[in-house]
């Protein structure tokens, strides 16, 4: 059977080979049989990578430990369920990953825009062969999965730290981000290199993007909640360069998300959107050589990766050539239209894209300093939380900002008194909570404080427009208060979608504020008996038990909860050890408070032989907003998503146009 | 199970062949092959199309905001004209264009876009 994955793999590669070369010989001579062709050559392919993937996964589940990736990453005992988690588990599997997913969108992306960007099509299918081929190369030479071995008794398991629900989301859900940024960036591409550059090639990749944005994000957040429950120091977010890598393709595309906007209202921006396009793209690629390439550990380990070299190599070319194709179409691209006003709508998406591209280049370099730093001086040296969040705080807090005051701002040109009459209401709201919460003792943290008067700016914003468009739209003739807000919505999906998302970034402030800025914590060895306090809570060590599960010893300290004298249960943080393994991990205790949001954490740090315990407890407040935020986020962008058959319509009656080329 | 595996990825192979080879089998005589390209006067009536689009967007976008206060009178005076002016001369550009035998203009629909 690994026969059979290493030939589909080869016929993949084949295929998106032929989809590359002869895609491009087709766009460049005008042949419409050879381009049809290519493109079904990436369907093909899809399919091949398809076959390849189940050869695996099906190893992974039969416990063929044969193959050498398998016997890497898995054992008889590890539970079918961490099969998932097990296939992307490596660098081979992760690789194989990025070019299903990647050749699955591909298909799907060139077969739905065959009618609307049919003169920019050809040079899409090209694109895309070329980004798969990189990815076929590496699997069909240079990293395989189906490389065979002697079987082993048992194979060397599954790091403990991916056998988690969240491992199983976790991944795929940031290899869709990645991979999803590759359509508009080869769509963008072929628009440039075609020299079509109006506004078709933005249409047909607008979902595209805001689907690889959302999964992107959600693939952040989930990655936060594994290791809020997982690696259990109390925090949320570490600025960890693996959680960096994702964070980065995430800001540029949200810059994007906006000003493609401007374009697409005013025609300008043309040549700043295909950057952040070609950028987005560019650090999806770095994100997944820096996870995958041993970099991040040092210099010399990446020296020794098979593929971290080869992955420099692509980003290096694609940057070259994104960057040759810009210069070579700036007179295509230069916008005919300029900005009014510097108080705008527009104006105040330029303002965040320019704290959104700042801050995500803050954190490349954050990133990349120990990687410089050895290169330079020999030794590596490291950036550490203090660094990202004085940035967080400089760029956030002023994107905050305008996310209140954009909304607000009209298009084109807006007075001062209008803004002013615009920005009362909800700024009163804000100040007022920001003085309600000093009053209640919040001042301990400035920056804290701020940000939750500007999270409630932003909230109050909203609302605001939620109300006064319902209220127009009930003038209007709606039937009644819900029909109104339903037809105010379902009329511009986009700005209320967005509208929602921004409200999620509020409820995200509020949450990572409370925990950043007002969390407790307290530690101290417990003899079984005694008790600790942290927050108000009183924790009381009951003894330890130890028991044996499917793949590991599970040890767990029993602690009794109380607030107030009132019995909140028991807690069991602990310890498993893994025996394939060899690895212990921490098991961390968590008791939420849905009505307070609010994380009581405990983690056990070590069991002593005398019975005792090293517990920390953590209390975090507002913490369940971070998590329900993701809800949120995952709402606004279905919302923003979602079909919208007005726009549809205008957009298949322009292409049905009378014209030669519309009747093909 | 080599023999299986060497007659599946054949079979994959095959299939594969026969479906990239599919726009050649189904139309195996050259009659016309090149690739749907816009000319010069259809790339013209699409950049009018959407300047048109643009303009009665920003028209649409104009009015709602006004009517709910987030555009003052003053503003949504000053803004007004010159929208109005943009939309009327794309309007004008797409009918001359049909005119010079481009087609027959598309008449502007309440649904702008939004």
């Amino acid at each position: 059977v690994p026969g059979l994955g290493r030939a589909a793999l080869a016929i993949a590669l084949g295929l998106v080979l032929f989809a590359l070369l002869a895609g491009g010989y087709a766009a460049l001579k005008g042949r419409r049989r050879l381009h049809d062709s290519a493109r079904n050559a990436l369907v093909a392919a899809f399919a091949s990578v398809l076959v390849a993937s189940a050869v695996l996964f099906g190893a992974f589940l039969a416990d063929d430990l044969s193959l050498t990736y398998v016997a890497d990453h898995s054992s008889r005992d590890l539970p079918a369920r961490y099969a998932f988690a097990a296939f992307w588990g490596g660098q081979e599997g992760s690789l194989l990953l990025w070019l299903l997913v990647l050749t699955g969108m591909a298909a799907v992306a060139v077969s739905l825009n065959r009618r609307l960007v049919r003169d920019v099509l050809p040079w899409t299918v090209p694109i895309l062969a070329g980004v798969a081929s990189f990815f076929a190369l590496m699997l069909v030479f240079v990293s395989s999965p189906f490389e065979t071995q002697p079987p082993p008794a048992d194979g060397l398991g599954l790091n403990p730290s991916l056998q988690n629900p969240y491992m199983m989301a976790h991944p795929p859900m940031l290899y869709l981000g990645y991979v999803g940024l590759t359509i508009p960036f080869a769509f963008a591409m072929a628009a440039v290199v075609s020299g079509r550059v109006d506004e078709r090639w933005i249409a047909a990749t607008r979902r595209w993007t805001l689907a690889a944005w959302t999964f992107l994000g959600l693939g952040i957040l989930i990655g936060a909640k594994w290791a809020y429950e997982e690696v259990g120091w109390g925090g949320w977010y570490a600025w960890d360069p693996v959680e960096n890598a994702a964070l980065m393709p995430w800001l540029v595309a949200t810059a994007f998300l906006h000003s493609v906007m401007i374009q697409e209202k005013k025609d300008m921006l043309r040549v700043w959107n295909v950057v952040l396009v070609a950028l987005a793209f560019s650090l999806s690629l770095f994100g997944t050589f820096l996870t995958r390439s041993g970099v991040l550990n040092s210099i010399h380990s990446f020296a020794e990766s098979p593929i971290g070299s080869w992955f420099l190599g692509f980003i290096c070319l694609v940057a070259a050539v994104s960057i040759a194709l810009i210069v070579w179409r700036l007179p295509l691209l230069r916008a005919r239209t300029k900005m009014e006003s510097l108080v705008s709508r527009e104006a105040a998406f330029l303002y965040n894209n320019l704290f959104l591209v700042a801050f995500a280049l803050t954190v490349l370099w954050g990133v990349a300093y120990p990687l410089v730093s050895e290169a330079v001086r020999g030794i590596a040296s490291t950036v550490g939380p203090p660094y990202y969040d004085f940035f967080a705080i400089a760029f956030g807090l002023p994107l905050l900002f305008l996310m209140a005051i954009g909304p607000l701002v009209a298009w084109r040109r807006a007075s001062f008194r209008s803004l002013g009459l615009s920005v009362a209401l909800p700024g009163a709201i804000a100040l007022a909570c920001g003085a309600a919460l000093l009053a209640a003792g919040a001042g301990s943290s400035v920056p804290g404080l701020v940000g939750y008067t500007l999270a409630a700016f932003v909230l109050a914003a909203i609302a605001l427009e939620f109300v006064r468009g319902t209220r127009a739209r009930k003038a209007l003739g709606a039937a009644s208060w819900p029909a109104a807000f339903g037809s105010l919505v379902s009329r511009n999906r986009r700005r209320y979608g967005g509208y929602v998302v921004h409200a999620a970034i509020a409820l995200l402030v509020i949450g990572a504020v409370g925990v950043g800025a007002f969390q407790s914590e307290s530690e101290r060895r417990l003899e079984p008996g005694q008790a600790m306090d942290v927050a108000g809570y009183t924790l009381r060590y009951r003894g330890s038990t130890e028991q044996m599960a499917a793949n590991a010893v599970e040890l767990r300290a029993q602690v009794e909860v109380s607030r107030d004298g009132t019995s909140l249960g028991v807690l069991e943080p602990g310890k498993n050890r893994y025996i394939a393994e060899q690895q212990t991990s921490n098991e961390v205790a968590i008791r939420s408070s849905w009505a307070e949001a609010e994380d009581l954490m405990l983690i056990a740090d070590q069991f002593n032989e005398d019975g005792s315990v090293y517990l920390k407890a953590v209390v975090n407040p507002l913490v369940g907003l971070i998590w329900g935020a993701g809800l949120v986020f995952l709402l606004g962008s279905v919302i923003a998503m979602w079909p919208d058959a007005r726009e549809q319509r205008r957009l298949a009656r322009r292409f049905a146009e009378p014209g030669a080329y519309a009747r093909i | 199970v080599l023999t299986t595996a060497l007659i599946l990825a054949a079979l994959l192979a095959v299939a594969a062949v026969l479906f990239v080879a599919r726009p050649f089998l189904r139309e195996p005589e050259r009659t016309d092959d090149s690739l749907a390209e816009p000319d010069a006067a259809e790339l013209e009536r699409l950049r009018i199309l959407e300047e048109r689009d643009r303009a009665l967007a920003a028209l649409k976008e104009l009015e709602f905001d006004h009517r709910t206060g987030k555009i003052s009178d003053e503003d949504y005076e000053r803004t007004v004209g010159p929208l109005r002016l943009e939309a009327a001369a794309a309007l004008r550009a797409l009918e001359a264009f049909a005119g010079d035998g481009g087609g027959t203009p598309e008449p502007a629909r309440e649904e702008a876009p939004s």
